[in-house]
């Protein structure tokens, strides 16, 4: 145990964090390179090794380096900072508020790095991205909420590790994970600020202006986020049961594998659309969840 | 390692050619070629590419973006000429607008011959410039700076 400003910390939770910091990136580039080889498939193509996503960011780092303004770089690089260290508070099994302050910090770097080039493109990408975060951060906090009244603790450490599994409870607020879930991976229907294929209207949208080593720090730091997410998926189900956790790993990647598919057969939409559904799904289904949280709780059905 | 040869991004840039060989270059992307095998990927960002497969020959009006793209693409780089027009002009060579081939306005690494190309010759085109990629990356990986059109035939 080491005791941290109060809290104690197990070695355990200090090692899982380690984990998450050298082995994020390798897991979510992983199934990147499975992404693109389902996607070929999918297409009716061989498609590229699976390894295609590690290669492409190498090349980046091996590209001359080039800078549009200097404090592109630097917002970037503390962004994905932000998002190591959202994962660390999340995999070191820390509490969930941190999570979403720091994960929200990383992304509004992101958006930061994309307004401090004067690219259209990259102006339209920051803007969209924005809009993105404005779509899926209530349902984020609302889930928040929803596993606090479920488990009695924000901290992940103790929701993965007992109590009943969330699921029955929360069933209103995974679907609405599951909406914003496309958006958060940047895929299609919701790409609308990276375009997740390349040669398109908005070009790379935000990313258009950066390259090489830059360019590489926003893919993995993609990949931190991806990992990152299919935890959040993964909270819905653990309660500390070997069974629970094999279910929920499988469930996690089944939803990917149903991400895939949607990313293959959706047009992108337009914002207003992306904003508006967004809420109306996280009002409807998140809202009425909480609701009746609040009312098992009042009844003391739920303690 | 040279991992630019294993993730070649291409950009492709249409100067005054019939179209014929920019249907050729995007036939090489459909499931039948699928040059996504070899992890090729268009783009559409000179910044975030490594080759530019130039098809028709140059004008006076198109010289400069075609510099320009050339430009704003970063090291290692190359060029992929595709098509007679490209090459060296083609069937529009006499026309009094035309300055010639993409290598009046840029350094071309590599010629594919045809009219119009054939997507197997493109796709053997973007190889042969992997070769010069890895040559040139081993120049940067150095700190020399790549003599440009060095490598032109
Ligand atoms: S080489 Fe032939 S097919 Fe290709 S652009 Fe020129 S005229 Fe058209």
């Amino acid at each position: 145990m080491i005791s941290f400003y109060g809290s104690e910390i197990s070695y355990f939770q200090v090692i899982t964090a380690a984990v998450f910091v050298v082995c994020g990136p390798l897991v979510g580039g992983l199934i990147a390179g499975f992404d693109r080889k389902i996607t070929a498939r999918m297409q009716g193509r061989q498609g590229p090794p699976v390894l295609q996503p590690f290669y492409d960011v190498l090349k980046l780092m091996e590209k001359e380096p080039a800078t549009v303004r200097g404090s592109q770089d630097f917002y970037i690089m503390t962004s994905l900072i932000f998002c190591v260290i959202t994962g660390v508070f999340f995999f070191g099994g820390g509490n969930l508020l941190m999570v979403i302050f720091t994960l929200t910090t990383a992304d509004i770097l992101l958006v930061l790095g994309g307004f401090a080039s004067n690219s259209s493109y990259s102006q339209i990408g920051a803007e969209r991205e924005l809009v993105q975060l404005m779509s899926t951060e209530p349902m984020i906090i609302l889930l928040t909420i929803g596993l606090f009244l479920a488990k009695g603790s924000f901290g992940v450490a103790e929701i993965i590790s007992g109590g009943p599994v969330a699921f029955p409870y929360l069933a209103g607020l995974f679907i609405g994970v599951l909406y914003i879930f496309t958006i958060k991976l940047r895929k299609s229907p919701f790409d609308l600020s990276m375009s997740h294929h390349m040669h398109q209207e908005l070009v790379k949208g935000l990313t258009t202006e950066f390259s090489g080593r830059t360019l590489a720090a926003i893919e993995m730091m993609h990949w931190y986020e991806n990992v990152i997410f299919l935890g959040f998926i993964f909270l819905f189900f653990a309660n500390g049961t070997p069974l629970w956790w094999v279910l929920g790993i499988v469930v996690c990647l089944f939803l990917y594998f149903v991400e895939i598919l949607i990313d293959n057969t959706y047009a992108r939409m337009r914002w207003q659309f992306t904003l508006k559904s967004a809420w109306a799904v996280t009002i409807i289904f998140g809202g009425a969840n909480l609701l009746v949280l609040y009312y098992l709780h009042a009844s003391q059905l739920l303690s | 390692m040279a991992y630019v040869t294993k993730s070649p991004w291409v950009i492709h840039y249409d100067g005054s050619s019939c179209n014929g060989c920019d249907i050729e270059v995007l036939a090489c992307l459909t499931p039948m070629y699928d040059v996504e095998r070899f992890g090729i990927i268009n783009s559409g960002n000179p910044k975030h590419a490594d080759v530019l497969l130039i098809t028709g020959s140059v004008n006076e009006q198109n010289k400069p973006v075609v510099q320009q793209i050339y430009d704003e693409m970063l090291q290692p780089k190359v060029v992929v000429a595709i098509g007679a027009c490209a090459c060296t002009g083609g069937v529009f060579r006499e026309c009094y607008n035309i300055i010639g081939g993409a290598d009046q306005a840029i350094p071309v690494d590599v010629y594919v011959p045809g009219c119009a190309a054939r997507p197997e010759s493109i796709i053997d085109g973007v190889v042969k410039g992997l070769a010069v990629l890895a040559e040139k990356r081993e120049k940067v990986a150095k700190g020399e700076t790549v003599t440009e059109g060095e490598q032109a035939e």
